[in-house]
């Protein structure tokens, strides 16, 4: 048990992280890559009517779970309209009452959906097979030769309504010619399939919607088929019998009837618009995720302010800073002036840009060490003369900064945000590197701990590396998980194939 | 030579790189709670002398800045003599004066200091400049080892010391450090001294290595460094094996100097020791081990028996002596 003990944390780290990261990629829609927008659709309802008198009633059907989208979030425009929602069967309707309005009313219902891969609607129960029309002659006797046809071509429910469908757009016979008026529409022909398809008891039923186009006006909804295969609705193409919605189609309402119920007016007039809105993929996975009632958009950092935010996409590098330091040092080698000084250096360079950071770095220091060298001479005790390396850091880098500035160098400027500690600390380490263990040693810490810096860097800057682990934050734990493995790393360093090279052809025992 | 060595061939050899000395090694059989015996070389001192284990003497300790004025008092009376923190690392922050000359003190490089300069560098191991953590430290004075002229062809100035790797108790490796004119008279071989690998059965160095190359003569005199045989090297053995019961540490590094008049003194403990005595050596330490784990008899045998074993183990090594 205590063998397994890391390994078994590494994978719940690892499982939980990944998890997470999936579900949140996958069903959530957050986005894997920064500054990518998504499509959104605003689709709005307008509903005019002109009233006979009396309180009237609007009866309007609204999309509800529509088949590939998500609602994103919906407006009712209506004044002096009482408003309510509710079901009714298949159905979701806004219902709009006033008492007494005079003149043309307009009503607008608009919503925003967005394309997802995965359906929100819970696939619904078999409705069990339908009933058998009561037909008369000859249409009974011509019903029954069509099902007859089309079942000796298909192979099971989806296929015959298929073939039925084709056969009704393109080749009717006389039998068919007696259901499929020439001429006639859409509905009317989808009307006809589900009592054809009833006739073989599938049940069948019709839904209406919409298909989305940039900047659509009197966009008119179209008709479409769908037959339970028992397990699932599926859609039909009315025209051709192809199976499945097209894209940017949006389901809007079910059953053969009118969106639009009113009493006590008249002169109704339905008209759908369209336009298509981008919108950053973030916000609107955001969105999706509380219309989702997700507990993990909860914890998302990005309900923090801005402020805050901002603070946190620098922090959140940090343990990637650090887990490159532990490969660089424990698996490459590096040899570097403390632990994790490296990062809070590269955590600098991001104020100053990585040429100017290495340079404006590599002079600091380099002065303050010869400051350092003399203030030994004076022989000061341990705390007094790191507070005057601070000091004189501070000092160097308000002279860097007016130097640069009046020669128009703008990195100079950023240098105040340098961590002047940070700068005093590598300045001490290094004198003493420097008197203990040479001049050789503390270069090459120095060249050790830049180079891990600039690594470093030039990974905690990377967009894309940012943006996952501030959209995802749930991929610290993974970092954590590497972290803990290469905590247990007890092969060689790199660097120790060149320092025992010496041995290289020596005979084994 | 290449300039580079496959992992295979380091496998095959047995040897134990950083990573796995530190777990491995240092983790598996080294204890925090005894880190102090050996990270406090006072407190190392003193057990030392209480197991009856040969140690430099001590002339005094400076415990706060207030008594670095006692430093004359301290002094007085020693010709020669070493300041070195009490918590130091790596050998850093070892003065040693070799003689006075007036009021000035003359260090191991031949530069002279003034008093003022001594009490300044022991005010920086009390503010802890040298100590792990950089916790106040104690500076500690005591005798400077007049060395054995043995090594005195070999090395270039400082005191030159053999490093024994105790595993378990068991003598597992031994070198003996050479200072040379870039290490400033220290014998830590990555501050440039050199090492010298030491068959432990018969006590006779073999090649050095000097910056992780392979060398047959000390670069600053030219003699060669092979095939000086260390005079009473079972006691010394001993010695370092001995230190096991002392510290309880599994994985120690024991410095010995041969002092003229004395004999082997136990300088200092190492519960870090490094790993350059396998290049020293040319061989691998976990091939050692593995050849004392397989055959160490069962009932812990006193420290003389322990090193009589590992003697007689290597003795029959064939082939890789160095």
């Amino acid at each position: 048990m205590k063998r397994l003990h890391l390994p078994l944390l590494i994978l719940a780290l690892a499982a939980v992280s990944l998890g997470i990261f999936q579900h949140k990629a996958r069903n959530l829609g957050f986005p894997l890559l920064p500054a990518q927008t998504t499509d959104n659709w605003i689709v709005e309802a307008r509903v005019a009517f002109e009233p006979t008198g009396g309180a009237v009633t609007a009866r309007f059907l609204i999309p509800h779970q529509p088949p590939g989208f998500a609602l994103l979030d919906e407006h009712f425009v209506s004044r002096d309209y009482g408003l309510t929602t509710g079901m009714t069967g298949d159905n979701r309707e806004a219902i709009w009452t006033t008492r007494s309005p005079r003149g043309r009313q307009v009503v607008y219902y608009r919503t925003t959906v967005y394309e997802i891969t995965r359906s929100l609607r819970p696939s619904e129960e078999y409705p069990g097979p339908a009933d058998i029309p009561q037909l008369e002659e000859p249409y009974a006797s011509a019903a029954s030769a069509i099902v007859e046809r089309v079942r000796e071509r298909s192979a099971d429910i989806t296929s015959f309504a298929t073939v039925l469908v084709r056969d009704m757009a393109h080749a009717p016979d006389e039998n068919l010619a007696l259901f499929v008026t020439r001429g006639g529409d859409e509905r009317e022909r989808v009307r006809a399939a589900i009592q054809l398809l009833a006739g073989a008891r599938i049940p069948a039923r019709m839904t209406h919607g919409l298909h989305l186009t940039d900047r659509a006006r009197d966009l008119q909804p179209r008709t479409w088929l769908e037959v339970h295969n028992t397990r699932e609705w599926v859609p039909i193409n009315p025209a051709d019998g192809s199976v499945g919605y097209p894209a940017n189609f949006l389901v809007w309402w079910y059953g053969d009837q009118d969106p639009l119920e009113l009493s006590r007016a008249r002169n109704a007039q339905v008209s759908f618009a369209v336009t298509r809105n981008f919108q950053s993929a973030v916000d609107a996975a955001q969105q999706r995720a509380l219309l989702l009632d997700s507990r993990i958009a909860d914890f998302s950092l990005l309900g923090l302010p801005i402020q805050t935010q901002n603070m946190y996409r620098v922090l959140l590098m940090v343990p990637v800073g650090a887990m490159i330091i532990v490969l660089l040092r424990n698996v490459v080698g590096f040899q570097t002036f403390g632990t994790f000084m490296p990062v809070l250096i590269a955590l600098s360079f991001r104020e100053t840009e990585l040429l100017g950071g290495v340079i404006l770095f590599t002079l600091i220091v380099s002065l303050g060490l010869a400051i350092r060298f003399y203030l030994e001479h004076l022989k000061l005790l341990l705390v007094p003369r790191l507070a005057a390396v601070v000091i004189v850091v501070v000092m160097l880098m308000l002279m860097l900064s007016i130097v640069s500035h009046h020669l128009g160098i703008e990195h100079g400027l950023a240098v105040a945000l340098f961590p002047m500690v940070i700068l005093a600390m590598t300045i001490e380490r290094m004198s003493i590197v420097w008197e203990e263990h040479g001049a050789a040693d503390a270069i090459r810490q120095g060249v050790g701990s830049m180079g891990a810096a600039i690594v470093g860097y030039l990974l905690m800057i990377n967009p894309y590396l940012e943006h996952l682990i501030f959209v995802f934050p749930e991929l610290l734990l993974l970092v954590l998980a590497v972290t803990l493995l290469l905590g247990r790393y007890t092969g060689y360093r790199l660097s120790e194939l060149i320092r025992f090279r010496a041995l290289s052809g020596r005979s084994g025992p | 030579m290449k300039w580079f060595i496959t992992p295979r061939e380091l496998r095959r050899l047995g040897i134990v790189g950083m990573n796995q000395r530190n777990t491995g090694m240092i983790a598996r059989l080294n204890h925090r709670r005894n880190y102090p015996l050996v990270d406090d070389k006072l407190l190392t001192k003193k057990l030392a002398l209480d197991a009856g284990i040969a140690v430099p003497e001590l002339y005094g300790v400076i415990e706060t800045n207030h008594d670095a004025r006692h430093l004359p008092d301290l002094i007085a009376g020693h010709e020669d003599f070493v300041i070195k923190p009490a918590h130091g690392s790596g050998g850093n922050g070892i003065l040693v004066i070799t003689g006075r000359m007036g009021e000035r003190f003359r260090k191991a490089s031949g530069l002279l200091e003034e008093i003022d300069s001594l009490e300044h560098h022991v005010s920086n191991i009390l503010s802890g400049m040298y100590s792990l953590g950089g916790q106040p430290d104690k500076a500690m004075i005591e005798y400077r080892v007049k060395f054995d002229p043995l090594f005195a062809d070999v090395s270039f100035q400082g005191v030159p010391d053999i490093r024994t790797v105790v595993y378990r108790g068991y003598p597992a490796m031994a070198m003996v450090r050479l200072p040379t004119r870039g290490s400033d008279g220290k014998a830590n071989l990555h501050q440039g001294a050199v090492g010298a690998g030491i068959d432990i059965a018969t006590g006779v160095t073999g090649h050095g290595v000097w910056h992780n190359d392979i060398v047959e003569r000390h670069p600053d005199t030219g003699a060669a460094i092979a095939g000086i045989a260390i005079p009473g090297w079972d006691r010394l053995l001993e010695l370092a094996a001995g230190c096991y019961e002392l510290t309880e540490l599994g994985y120690l590094g024991v410095d010995v100097v041969l002092d003229r008049d004395l004999g082997p003194l136990i300088l200092e403990l190492n519960a870090r020791p490094g790993l350059a005595v396998q290049i020293a050596n040319g061989v691998g330490l976990s091939t050692r081990i593995d050849r004392i784990e397989a055959q160490k008899p069962k009932n812990p045998p006193s420290p003389a028996e322990r090193a009589a074993f590992v003697q007689a183990l290597i003795g029959a090594e064939p082939g890789v002596r160095s």
